[in-house]
């Protein structure tokens, strides 16, 4: 019944017109749905013809030199991506850029501890499609070293470098606060390099994101020690 | 040094774009900049942000080209609809969809003066499709991809269920595939 119902936002989908939040939830089916990611590919070809149905004046002759511009000071930031990356690869690349520190062997740390989890292929994937958002907001954690990334959908994503692990029987939550009511927003275990968790739950403006230890396997009202917190502006 | 990469597919462009070969984003650029620019423009009503959005697409696809599955996408439907979700973004958040009436008066058939034929070839050809389609269909899928407003949004503007939102716009696209594919068809066969 759920994933009927998501079928069918296909359409909407390949014409940007659905809200955030399902858009968000769409992209999660989207993932493990073939048929929708065939119809997706029919239609929205469709869609993009439209694009060309419109009178095309010439832009600004120096909005292309602008654009290189841009693109060019990015790269000095980011190393080039020389191989076929595997996707744990991409996101630590894209995670060390946002946190700002050098990177190396956590492409491989950050794989293994990946590899582990269930799902941790479609974590990583919509983790990345939120750190490489060029238009999300980034804000430093206080209580250790990270960011939170926010696109402007609200979908959001925590990137912690050099958290222990969780201890035995333990596990990392994080709470998406608004209007100071606290809402659980996925688990993860740290340790290890990096840590990156896509929020379960989107960070409407003016709501904070926190980090506390909660007994496994999480909890519904935050009830541990609280280890971080960024309060985007 | 600037290289001629004229003669390479827009698939094969964005590849070299994957392993930051800047030249090759001048080169897509060059194919789709002044499309995704008249788009921007129809959509925001206004150059300036027309050009951010233009900007923020192309850096898009400058850092997204790696994760680019030619299986799935035509490389010009891929940078367009990097390009239209930033033009969305901006036309939802400066509530320029309210400020404006949207008028869905059919663009004039003859483009600017210095606009290349192809350009305006398939601007007549796609324009051709869309009146094809029945009236709702068509106010559905422009309302949409225009005007930045959401199914929803359209539902209640329209005044008609959300379901029959949904079933327009995915006849119409449905549809519209249909024609276009049909004139290439025909075009291919002579």
């Amino acid at each position: 019944m759920e994933s009927l119902s998501l079928h069918d936002l296909t359409a909407a989908y390949a014409l940007d017109a659905l809200e955030p939040d399902e858009a968000r939830e769409y992209e999660e089916h989207l993932a493990t749905c073939a048929s929708c990611q065939e119809d997706l590919a029919r239609l929205s070809g469709a869609a993009g013809a439209l694009a060309f149905a419109v009178e095309s004046p010439a832009p600004p002759p120096d909005l292309r030199q602008r654009i290189l511009d841009a693109a060019v000071g990015e790269r000095e930031n980011v190393v080039p991506l020389r191989t076929r990356w595997t996707l744990a690869a991409k996101v630590a690349v894209a995670a060390a850029a946002c946190l700002a520190v050098g990177f190396g062997v956590w492409a491989a740390t950050l794989s293994r501890s990946l590899d582990r989890e269930r799902s941790a292929r479609e974590q990583a994937d919509q983790a990345l499609a939120i750190i490489s958002d060029p238009t999300a907001t980034r804000t430093a954690l206080s209580g250790g070293t990270g960011s939170l990334i926010v696109t402007q959908g609200g979908a959001a994503a925590l990137i912690v470098a050099r958290l222990d692990r969780a201890p035995s029987g333990k596990t990392y939550e994080a709470w998406v606060i608004e209007n100071g009511k606290p809402q659980r927003a996925g688990t993860f275990a740290g340790g290890g390099e990096i840590s990156v968790l896509r929020l379960e739950r989107p960070v409407p403006k003016g709501a904070q994101v926190a980090v506390t230890i909660e007994r496994k396997p999480g909890a519904d009202v935050p009830s541990g020690r609280m280890v971080l917190r960024a309060k985007p502006v | 040094m600037a290289r001629d990469l004229a003669h390479l597919s827009d698939e094969a462009v964005v590849a070299l774009v994957a392993r930051s070969d800047e030249t090759a984003l001048a080169e897509l650029y060059d194919r789709f900049g002044r499309v995704a620019y008249g788009l921007a423009l129809r959509m925001l009503r206004d150059p300036s942000l027309a050009e951010d959005a233009v900007q923020e697409g192309f850096l898009a696809v400058w850092r997204n080209a790696a994760r680019f599955v030619p299986e799935r996408a035509k490389a010009s439907t891929w940078i367009l609809t990097l390009v239209h979700r930033r033009a969305v973004d901006l036309v939802r958040r400066e509530e320029r969809r309210r400020a404006d009436s949207l008028e869905l008066a059919p663009e004039p058939a003859t483009g600017p003066a210095d606009e290349s034929a192809w350009l305006r070839l398939e601007r007549e050809r796609v324009q051709n499709a869309l009146k094809q389609l029945p009236d709702p269909q068509r106010e559905a899928l422009e309302l949409a991809y225009y005007g930045g407003f959401t199914q929803s949004e359209l539902a209640e503007r329209l005044g008609q269920p959300l379901g029959t939102i949904k079933s327009r716009m995915f006849t119409g696209l449905v549809r519209l595939r249909e024609i276009l594919g049909e004139a290439e068809e025909v075009a291919w066969s002579h």
